[in-house]
């Protein structure tokens, strides 16, 4: 057993974030640790890496008891760790990266050449064909990923922890470094795997263990619980979701209600062709496309982030002013954007003050929204959409992502904006807040707004969705309503031109 | 109120040791007497000689809440200082002159918070441009001579009392806590932070943090003509050469010694001015204090480091550790204690 954890306990001011946890992992094995957002993961595993001191129990690695004070001991130690967002230096090449502060040297000066062998030594086994010469920044994430794996498996060699790999790869890539993966397993290192992905879960992991509120809730094979389970296991209770989405779709009534805004002619080239688009009342559009298909371009344009070169936005009264966010906020639109971190949130400041922000800069600043209200209203939404925090005075930033998503909602909701566009809602969100964030979208359009929802999960589209909109190559290319509202449909209609291209070279 | 009292309290204990130990030296130093109609003393003449520093601090708090720096205003007071001059030696009258001062540090406001806010430049390098190119500007205003005056109304500005006390320290005191009341009673305040964090998201939110940026640099130029009337005022002159020499370093030290991070985002003005009033402490004690004078910028450079050090957050953090084990023994020890009686 490389590595055992017991009874260990880490508290913050206000909250506990470990509670007496226990954790073990074996030789040879890939470890799945799972659990909401908030549930205590990043904390324990900031702990094993020496970035969080324990308050209490002890950590043993190969039987002797370690107390890692910082990352690069824990990696002396054994324990290496690769992250979401690649913690190593694009700027330099992938041979300097790997040999990094361990440099060969010769008479003094670094060896080139020495390092370049050096570097496809350890890259040797990956699978990998790459220049080490060239800068790392210049190959894909997935390829940045294993170079990582490599870095900390020479490093370190006994334990490997990967926080949320497969957050931003495809398809192919999440496999490749899935064969990664497998042959160190085979190779005898003990790996944590963090994901919000159960899928992989269940197609990689030989063991996997539940974290909720702090606790351990359970330890067992993978193969041994089913999917169901797993997640009543990391909620503590049961989805509906099946039948919610059954009832979206044979409402028939949406296509009858008036029109709250339609875009005509609209678009940029470029950036997006000129589509039309109706938006009626209460109605959820979705827009289905992959990546770089022009999904979050067409709702940045919408909202003024880019201005678009032909056509309008309309509505009964006439044309809606959004050549900035400004002027689309004044006309009653809001937007969440894809990257919660860099357009969402402001981390440093409170949930209150995040809440209040849109409403703050509509006011204009010689408004200031009285205190009292602000207070109210940052209650209100925390209780409403359920905000795990100690409270409205805490900064957003240390919030999970799960409950900043839903502080950005409450800017907007608070707005009460006719037309919402929701770019990856659910991204990097656990599944509780997920479905909690799916609920509210339905709730919301019954109280009568509008909201045209981007995501990567055809699921989730699917199951909020009164039309489904298919972007493909920066063009909108398919319009889906009705029994149409299901993943072969839209599949067929993203891989279309694909297909068509296919023939063509054929 | 509990909580801005608490933000300042590092700075106030601060400024509090450091005048015990000027004081330890020259026994004389917290002194003050009432001669003529108004207050004298060391610590006067502290409130006094720091009023361009802690002026210059408003508006660089400001800025550099905006995640911005501003290298100029040294400059501008120098602009705005010699614009006065100029303006109340060729008999302008008052109103005028005072006009055409503020109106100078306005517009290099203006100027720099364009190419910052619309033009995209780093504020370090939009700002270098003004710091650089300014002095040339004044010197051609002074037409290179120290352009002298005798006009007792505007020398009221660097030499006069009002309340017995210095006109300076009256004009930094008003403006600080104009400001701050400016700053937290509207939304102007918490647009700024927003802004200094994250741009991109509060421009997302609506904030129109284009006009804000522009505005703040505004602001910090204002600041710097005051500082550079209050300057100009007091040696009846303007001097372009040494007018508000290096006091953007002193300026933005202030801000830093107050607290602020140089990252953006929350800011408090009440910590800025008592951290120039910590670096004026520091020079004028020195001065008093008897020190040859080749010693004072090494003592002040000490005394500065140690203030950072003692106040990074690093040292806070394992000075909390430190803290909550030491307890966490005596709790250890008083349950053990208490096992072993019963």
């Amino acid at each position: 057993m490389p590595l055992t954890i017991r009874s260990l306990s880490k508290s913050f001011p206000g909250a506990k974030a470990l509670d007496c946890v226990d954790f073990d992992l074996r030789a040879g094995e890939v470890h799945a640790l799972l659990g909401e957002n908030g549930a205590g993961k990043s904390t324990l595993i900031k702990c094993l890496t020496g970035a969080y001191r324990r308050d209490s129990g002890e950590i043993m690695l190969n039987g002797e008891a370690i107390s890692p004070s910082s990352t690069s001991e824990a990696q002396a130690l054994g324990i290496g760790t690769v992250y979401q967002e690649v913690n190593l230096l694009p700027n330099l090449t992938v041979a300097q990266n790997l040999t990094f502060g361990r440099e060969p040297r010769r008479f003094g000066f670094i060896d080139g050449t020495a390092q370049r062998a050096e570097a496809r030594r350890m890259l040797s086994g990956y699978g990998l064909d790459i220049d080490v010469g060239r800068d790392l920044g210049a190959y894909s994430v997935a390829i940045q990923q294993i170079v990582a794996i490599a870095r900390a498996v020479e490093l370190s060699g006994k334990v490997l922890i990967l926080d949320e790999p497969t957050a931003s790869l495809d398809a192919d890539e999440t496999r490749m470094l899935f064969d990664v993966v497998r042959s160190l397993r085979e190779k005898g290192l003990g790996i944590v795997f963090v994901s919000h992905f159960l899928d992989q879960v269940f197609e990689l992991t030989d063991r996997l263990t539940v974290l909720r509120n702090g606790r351990k809730i359970v330890t067992e094979e993978t193969a041994r619980l089913d999917r169901v389970r797993l997640i009543e296991h990391m909620l503590g209770r049961e989805l509906s979701m099946t039948e919610d989405a059954a009832r979206r779709k044979t409402d028939p009534n949406v296509a009858t209600r008036p029109e709250v805004v339609r875009f005509e002619n609209f678009g940029r080239s470029g950036v997006v062709e000129p589509f039309d688009l109706t938006v009626h009342r209460g109605e959820v559009i979705g827009l289905a496309g992959l990546l770089g298909s022009g999904r979050t371009e067409t709702a940045e344009l919408m909202f003024g982030v880019r201005t678009a070169a032909s056509g309008e936005a309309r509505d009964e009264t006439g044309r809606i002013a959004h050549a900035n966010p400004r002027e689309a906020i004044a006309s009653g639109f809001g937007f969440a954007p894809e990257d919660r971190k860099t357009d969402g949130i402001i981390a440093e400041l409170s949930i209150r003050e995040n809440i209040i922000l849109a409403m703050q800069a509509r006011r204009g600043w010689a408004k200031p929204i009285p205190r009292a209200e602000q207070d109210r209203l940052a209650a209100d939404y925390i209780e409403k959409l359920d905000i795990r925090t100690s409270g409205p005075e805490k900064p957003i930033g240390q919030l999970s992502g799960g409950n900043q998503q839903k502080v950005v909602l409450a800017r907007w909701l608070a707005m009460n904006p006719r037309f919402l566009i929701l770019d990856e809602p659910t991204r990097g969100i656990d599944v509780g807040a997920h479905a909690e964030i799916l609920n509210l979208i339905r709730q919301l359009t019954d109280e009568g707004m509008s909201l045209l929802v981007i995501s990567s999960e055809l699921d989730e589209l699917i199951a909020v969705s009164n039309r489904i909109v298919v972007v493909r190559d920066r063009r909108h290319v398919a319009e889906l309503t009705g029994d149409d509202i299901a993943t072969g449909p839209i599949v067929r209609a993203i891989a279309a031109e694909a297909a068509a291209q296919a023939e063509k070279v054929a | 109120m509990f909580r801005s009292l608490s933000r300042i309290a590092p700075q106030l204990i601060t400024l509090g040791a450091i005048v015990l130990l000027v004081t330890a030296f020259f026994p004389d130093f917290i002194l003050i007497g009432y001669e003529r109609e108004r207050l004298v003393g060391p610590i006067i003449d502290v409130l006094k000689r720091g009023a361009p520093v802690a002026l210059l601090a408003i508006g660089m708090t400001l800025v550099i809440a905006t995640r911005g720096i501003d290298l100029s205003v040294g400059t501008v007071m120098a602009i705005s200082g010699a614009i006065g001059a100029w303006a109340i030696s060729s008999g302008l009258g008052l109103a005028p002159t005072l006009a055409l001062a503020i109106g100078a540090g306005l517009l290099c406001g203006l100027w720099n918070g364009c190419l910052v806010a619309v033009i995209g430049i780093q504020p370090i390098v939009a700002t270098l441009i003004l710091m650089t190119s300014g002095r040339g500007i004044a010197q051609l205003i002074t037409e290179g001579r120290i352009l002298t005056f005798s006009d007792p109304s505007f020398a009221f500005f660097g030499s006069g009392t009002l309340f017995g006390m210095p006109f300076p320290a009256v004009l930094w005191v008003l403006l600080a806590l104009v400001v701050t009341l400016l700053m937290r009673r509207t939304a102007l305040g918490i647009l700024v932070e927003a802004i200094g964090v994250n741009r991109s998201a509060s421009a997302l939110a609506g904030v129109n943090a284009r006009v804000l940026l522009i505005a703040v640099y505004m602001a910090a130029g204002l600041c710097a003509a005051f500082a550079g009337i209050v300057a100009t005022a007091d040696i009846r002159g303007a001097d372009a050469n040494n007018t508000g020499l290096w006091l953007e370093l002193d300026a933005i030290l202030a801000v830093v010694i107050g607290g602020n991070s140089l990252l953006g985002g929350r800011f408090s003005i009440a910590a800025s001015v008592i951290g120039a009033m910590i670096i004026q402490t520091i020079d004028t004690g020195i001065l008093l204090a008897g020190f040859p004078s080749e010693y004072n910028l090494v003592i002040k450079a000490g005394l500065v480091l140690i203030i950072l050090v003692v106040q990074s957050p690093n040292l806070a953090q394992s000075w909390r550790f430190v803290k909550d084990e030491s307890r966490r023994r005596r709790e250890r020890s008083y349950e053990a204690r208490k096992e072993l009686r019963s």
